[in-house]
């Protein structure tokens, strides 16, 4: 007797709507047996992940704030990926993205300068995060090399940039010698919404970005021309879509999104450009574009989820002593078991009494 | 020389191989039904049926790949039980597939090495294979890496892998569907030596006149049932084909005579590099085609017709402008949308994944290739009242039979499908039609379907290029009749002056007599 | 020479943990499946590997442990690219993630503990051979043993039945499958040896190269033993001196900084991270025809009955 996996003759929308749903559940379990593991009390550390950071406005307003940047990311991402284009890289266009606006500001430090600095910083972070995409995406389309392990590598290149930056010609000279550079000046800072909490224009922003890509996906020829190279790519040739370009324009795009919540992290929340203002969003990111299953909406429900589990970390970690590695493990997890129940819609089991040996 | 003849045939008892009341179901669909047949040796049996009915699925359960559901098949009068293809081999029982199983990056030996039991050392086996092959007049050279072979030459390691084994019975299936008509006579010659070692062979094909020629006894399949077993030989074609179909198919009208207007797609000294190391390079392609008239494209598969296919169709681009004019404009370096602008349209030969994206609906199928033209696409949006109209339009004038209004490309079967993806060029009311292969896997009725269209189209002006290996079909529908070989594009023929004969010796790269020549060019 | 002697015995060892991941996923994407997790099986080797040894003293069980747990990490990415057809892009991505994650975790308590580090070949006469006797005698087992796993991988594929069957999967699964092999079977031991390969590498860091673990140890290793496999165009000789290339530029890089070019010490790190893309662009021009990647390489494999 054996189970075996069949195609399906046309997706399941059930289990398209029931999946996510599926995968929580199964990752909730998987982490109670973890949390018991770690001899931590499983329903008490749930209620710290999932619970807690529900209950006040400071934590509703930190989840805003980490999910800004995963969220834009992850629509640019998204776009790629349907392209069967992978951007792996983000992380580094994220960076590079906060080390062209914080030039400006670095510049402008102290100068008296006028309001326009602000704007300027963020129109100057996004095309630089385009350019450092296009790098592995020339890389891909002019000699065809994996832009997986490229835009990979160009990760590492962007931290070390960064750090040389910070360490050196960029330091701030009364900051004790701290890799950093000085504070923002107001004007190079971008505005917090409400009162008391870090919650920034950055998030307006990304809701627009979410929009965006849901019209371009949904209505647009390009966002069709995007959705058939990937899944069809002689289809789309066939169409006449030029599957260079739509390369070449989809990292472009998730380069300059990465690159815009780049420069809005550092010239927001954080204020200043150091090493590691990023805990990885570029590489959470991608787990985002994944759970919200490549689309616009999904992607903002799942980059609220995963931020809620940031904020669900720290607290664990103040108030049970959970080490913050479980957050990782717990986004590793939760992709995993959303991609094994994602299969089920294109796939589908069945139980064969014959038995069948191997040649 | 094999190491020993086959036991003698067991005349009168029990046959070789018997199955009884043989079933398959997929879910609720029945591949096979209650299948009796009987193999004997020392005979040829043919197996027919038209695309669908159920060979493929009744062999490949002989061959052990398939576990049927019902039923049970005997072995020299025993019950036999088959959990693989390597018990089959070892019973004696051998396979050649349509489908080579192949592995284009290693050697032939390594490819017979991996189809055999591996019980003797690489450096035997290899010798043996030199040996087998060439006393069954099939050479091969053991040290040569697949891809560089031509498609006869793969079936040759197929079919001497197989004898590698001493089959007591050999399977075919459709063996000629990539052959010449001259090495079709080859491999009778072949077969009918097998079958005077008193070995017994199944010949699936659905090619009438050859099963009359080579075969001593016929199984009609239709629907996963079986017909009839007859004497191929005491029937007539016509026979046969009713056997196979149920019913007369309706016969396709051409209209008397067509009238030819401006000519529409003409191809100047095409040549073109193959795109990649296993493809074919094009060679001096030059035809003339006018609205009003069919111009059909024979030639066994792999000769360049891929190629040819993407250069009309500007999936790949020429050089030189002037290679490909459409509509007297020289469109040799125009993208393949700016060429349906020009009013030309575009069949491919693989409906998943080629014509049609198979996860996508067929509505956004439909914007695949209209986005061009025809009001889908407005400021860069799309409008679904569009493209939903176009699948209500192709699905009702083409008769599209389909689960919902809008499904996905996969779910349809394959007539239905190549009914929507000619049916969604044609309602673009296109001056040009480039086909390839249009009724390859499709059944009776829904070809019927699309030859109609084709010709219909040409009677209203529009000058159609069909490819196709379907010699039937080409005599039916086309007016003129080249064939493709090698990347070189022969002279058309007149269609009724285009014998099996002639396009036999052109499909196998030999010219035409100079006597015979002249009477086919002068046209 | 003295200089000379040390730089090589440092490639040497630099070389060694991307030889072996390598050798692993060059097995792994022979057989057609291509596994990106290979940071992450690596880092829980690490993990593990050290846990392992710290635990019992023995480098041996620790090797072991490092081995069994790149292993374990690899059966969950083959259940979801074999077992459920799941993207094996996605899927391995997802399993880099957990892999940090998980190691970071299992080696929180290690963080600080220091091991006898794997002790080094000493025979009587050869190793004291000047130049050449530290090189080729003294060595600690783990280099001996990458190379003598590029010997047993390159004659397994080449001159074995089996190596024969499994590079036929990567070439084309459908023909396999249909001639009755076992393709996803033998796909999943092919995932396994090189989670196995990636768990002994990754335990080579702590265990070898400096006797103590950190979190994020493997660095990117793992990414660039995936480039030294299409550096390699699948064959294992070129890969042993692909990774040789690579062990020599990381150290290199070092030495210059230490020799006070005038270069940014983050310009130098950042020299085999970029020498990777070049190499990469370098080798995927050069293709042609013959060394092309395994024909199947990547994509889903559902049979069908």
């Amino acid at each position: 007797m054996q189970l075996v996996l069949e195609k399906r003759a046309e997706r399941s929308n059930t289990i398209a709507l029931v999946s996510p749903l599926i995968a929580i559940g199964l990752t909730l379990v998987t982490m109670s047996i973890l949390f018991a593991i770690l001899g931590k009390n499983p329903v008490s550390a749930l209620a710290a992940y999932f619970i807690a950071p529900l209950t006040d406005s400071y934590s509703l307003q930190e989840i805003a704030v980490k999910a800004t940047p995963l969220v834009m990311i992850a629509i640019g991402l998204s776009l790629c990926y349907l392209a069967n284009a992978w951007n792996i890289g983000a992380e580094g266009q994220f960076l590079i993205g906060a080390v062209a606006g914080s030039w400006l500001a670095v510049k402008t430090q102290g100068t008296g300068a006028g309001p326009w600095v602000l704007p300027v910083m963020l129109l100057l972070g996004a095309p630089a995060g385009a350019l450092y995409a296009l790098i592995p995406a020339l890389c891909k389309v002019k000699f065809g090399a994996s832009e997986i392990l490229t835009s990979l590598m160009l990760v590492y290149v962007a931290d070390l940039f960064l750090d040389y930056l910070v360490r050196g010609p960029w330091r701030d000279p009364a900051g004790f010698n701290f890799p950093t550079t000085a504070e923002f000046d107001p004007v190079a800072t971008v505005p917090v919404l409400i009162e008391g909490g870090r919650l920034h224009l950055g998030a307006v922003i990304a809701l627009v970005v979410v929009a965006a890509g849901a019209v371009l996906l949904g209505k647009t020829i390009k966002g069709f021309e995007i959705r058939v190279v990937g899944a069809a790519p002689r289809a789309a040739r066939f169409g006449g879509f030029n599957s260079n370009q739509l390369v070449l324009l989809t990292f472009a795009i998730s380069g300059a999104l990465a690159g815009m919540a780049g420069i809005i992290e550092v010239a927001g929340p954080v204020g200043h450009l150091q090493p590691g203002i990023s805990p990885g969003y570029g590489f959470t990111a991608i787990i985002v574009a994944f759970l919200g299953r490549l689309n616009p909406v999904g992607i903002l429900i799942a980059g609220l989820f995963l931020a809620l589990t940031f904020i669900g970390g720290e607290q664990a970690q103040i108030a049970m002593k959970i080490p913050l590695d479980v957050t990782k493990v717990f986004q590793g997890i939760l992709l995993f078991y959303v991609l094994a129940c994602d299969s089920l819609i294109l796939y589908r089991f069945r139980l064969i009494f014959a038995s069948r040996q191997v040649a | 020389m094999l190491d020993s003849t086959p036991a003698a045939p067991h005349t009168g008892a029990t046959p070789l191989l018997q199955t009884i009341g043989l079933t398959k179901r997929y879910g609720d669909f029945l591949a096979n039904e209650n299948i009796d047949i009987d193999i004997w040796p020392q005979q040829i049996h043919a197996l027919l049926g038209e695309n669908g009915a159920g060979k493929s699925t009744l062999v490949k359960t002989v061959y052990g790949l398939i576990q049927p559901s019902d039923g049970e098949m005997r072995w020299l009068g025993e019950k036999m039980v088959l959990s693989g293809p390597s018990e089959a081999r070892a019973r004696g029982i051998g396979m050649v597939f349509q489908h080579f199983s192949l592995f284009d990056n290693l050697t032939v030996a390594e490819n017979v090495a991996l189809g055999l039991a591996g019980k003797e050392s690489f450096k035997d086996m290899s010798a043996r294979l030199e040996q087998v092959s060439n006393v069954y007049g099939l050479p091969l050279d053991p040290r040569r890496e697949v891809w560089q072979l031509s498609v006869g030459e793969r079936q040759r390691i197929e079919i001497v892998r197989a004898l590698m084994q001493n089959p007591k019975f050999l399977i075919l299936d459709e063996p000629t569907a990539v052959l010449t008509p001259q090495e079709a006579d080859q491999l009778f010659v072949v077969l009918e030596r097998l079958k005077a070692e008193g070995r017994a062979i199944l010949y699936i094909s659905h090619k009438l006149e050859e099963v009359k020629r080579l075969c001593d006894t016929a199984t009609i399949l239709r629907g996963g049932k079986k017909v009839s077993t007859c004497n191929p030989r005491e029937e007539t074609a016509a026979s046969l084909a009713r056997m196979m179909v149920g019913a007369d198919i309706k016969q396709v009208k051409a209209p008397a005579s067509r009238q030819t207007t401006v000519p529409r797609l003409v191809v100047n000294d095409l040549g073109l590099e193959p795109d990649d190391p296993h493809g074919v390079r094009l060679e001096h392609i030059s035809f003339e085609l006018k609205g009003g008239e069919i111009l059909g494209i024979a030639g066994v598969a792999g000769n360049g017709q891929d190629e040819l296919f993407a250069a009309l169709s500007g999936e790949r681009l020429a050089k030189d402008p002037g290679t490909v004019v459409i509509e007297g404009i020289a469109a040799g370096h125009l993208s393949i949308t700016k060429r349906r602008k020009l009013g030309a349209a575009f069949v491919p030969e693989e409906r998943l994944g080629h014509g049609t994206a198979p996860r996508m609906k067929l509505s956004e199928n439909a914007l695949l290739t209209g986005h061009a033209a025809s009001g889908m696409v407005q400021h860069g949006f799309v409008n679904t009242v569009a493209t939903l109209k176009t699948v209500d339009r192709a699905t009702e004038a083409f008769d599209v039979r389909k689960a919902k209004r809008d499904p996905e490309a996969a779910s349809l079967s394959g007539g239905n499908l190549q009914k929507f993806i000619v049916g969604r060029e044609i309602l673009r009311n296109p001056t040009v039609l480039v086909v390839s292969q249009p009724t390859w896997g499709v059944d009776a009725g829904a070809a019927a379907v699309i030859r109609q269209a084709l010709l219909d189209l040409a009677a209203a002006g529009a000058a159609v290029l069909v490819t196709s290996q379907d010699l039937d079909e080409l005599a039916e529908i086309a007016d003129r009749i080249a064939v493709m070989f090698h990347g070189h594009l022969s002279e058309p023929l007149k269609t009724a002056d285009a014998s099996r004969e002639k396009l036999g010796l052109l499909m196998g790269g030999s010219s035409l007599e100079p006597t015979e020549a002249a009477h086919a060019v002068g046209a | 020479m003295e200089l000379i002697e040390a730089i090589i015995l440092a490639v040497l060892a630099a070389s060694t943990p991307l030889l072996l991941a390598a050798t692993g996923e060059l097995v792994t994407e022979r057989a057609g499946v291509l596994n990106l997790g290979v940071e992450g099986m690596m880092i829980v080797g690490a993990a593990c590997g050290f846990g392992g040894a710290w635990l019992t003293g023995s480098i041996i069980i620790g090797a072991l442990c490092g081995i069994v747990a790149g292993t374990l990490l690899s059966l969950v990415f083959a259940m979801m690219t074999l077992g459920l057809a799941v993207n094996q892009v996605a899927t391995g991505l997802a399993l880099t993630i957990l892999g940090i994650g998980l190691s970071g975790l299992i080696g929180a308590g290690f963080v600080g503990e220091r091991i006898t580090p794997a002790p080094h070949l000493h025979l009587p006469v050869l190793t004291d051979i000047p130049l050449v006797g530290r090189i080729l005698f003294g060595e600690d087992a783990f280099v001996y043993l990458s190379l003598a796993l590029v010997v047993a991988v390159w004659l397994f594929l080449y001159r074995t039945r089996a190596g024969l069957v499994l590079r036929a999967v990567g070439d084309n699964h459908v023909s396999a499958h249909a001639l009755g092999y076992p393709v996803l079977k033998i796909r999943m031991f092919a995932v396994m040896f090189g989670g196995a390969c990636a768990g002994l590498a990754g335990a080579y860091l702590p265990l070898a190269y400096t006797p103590f673990f950190i979190p994020g140890m493997t660095a990117g290793r793992g990414w660039i033993a995936l480039a030294l496999v299409v550096f390699a165009s699948w064959r294992p000789g070129r890969l042993v001196v692909g990774a040789y290339l690579f062990g020599a530029v990381t150290i290199l890089q070092l030495h210059a900084q230490g020799w006070g070019v005038g270069i940014p010490s983050q310009f130098m790190s950042a020299l085999p991270y970029l020498a990777t893309v070049i190499v990469l662009v370098l080798i995927s021009r050069a293709r042609t025809g013959g060394s092309t990647a395994p024909a199947a390489l990547g994509t889903v494999f559902v049979p069908d009955r």
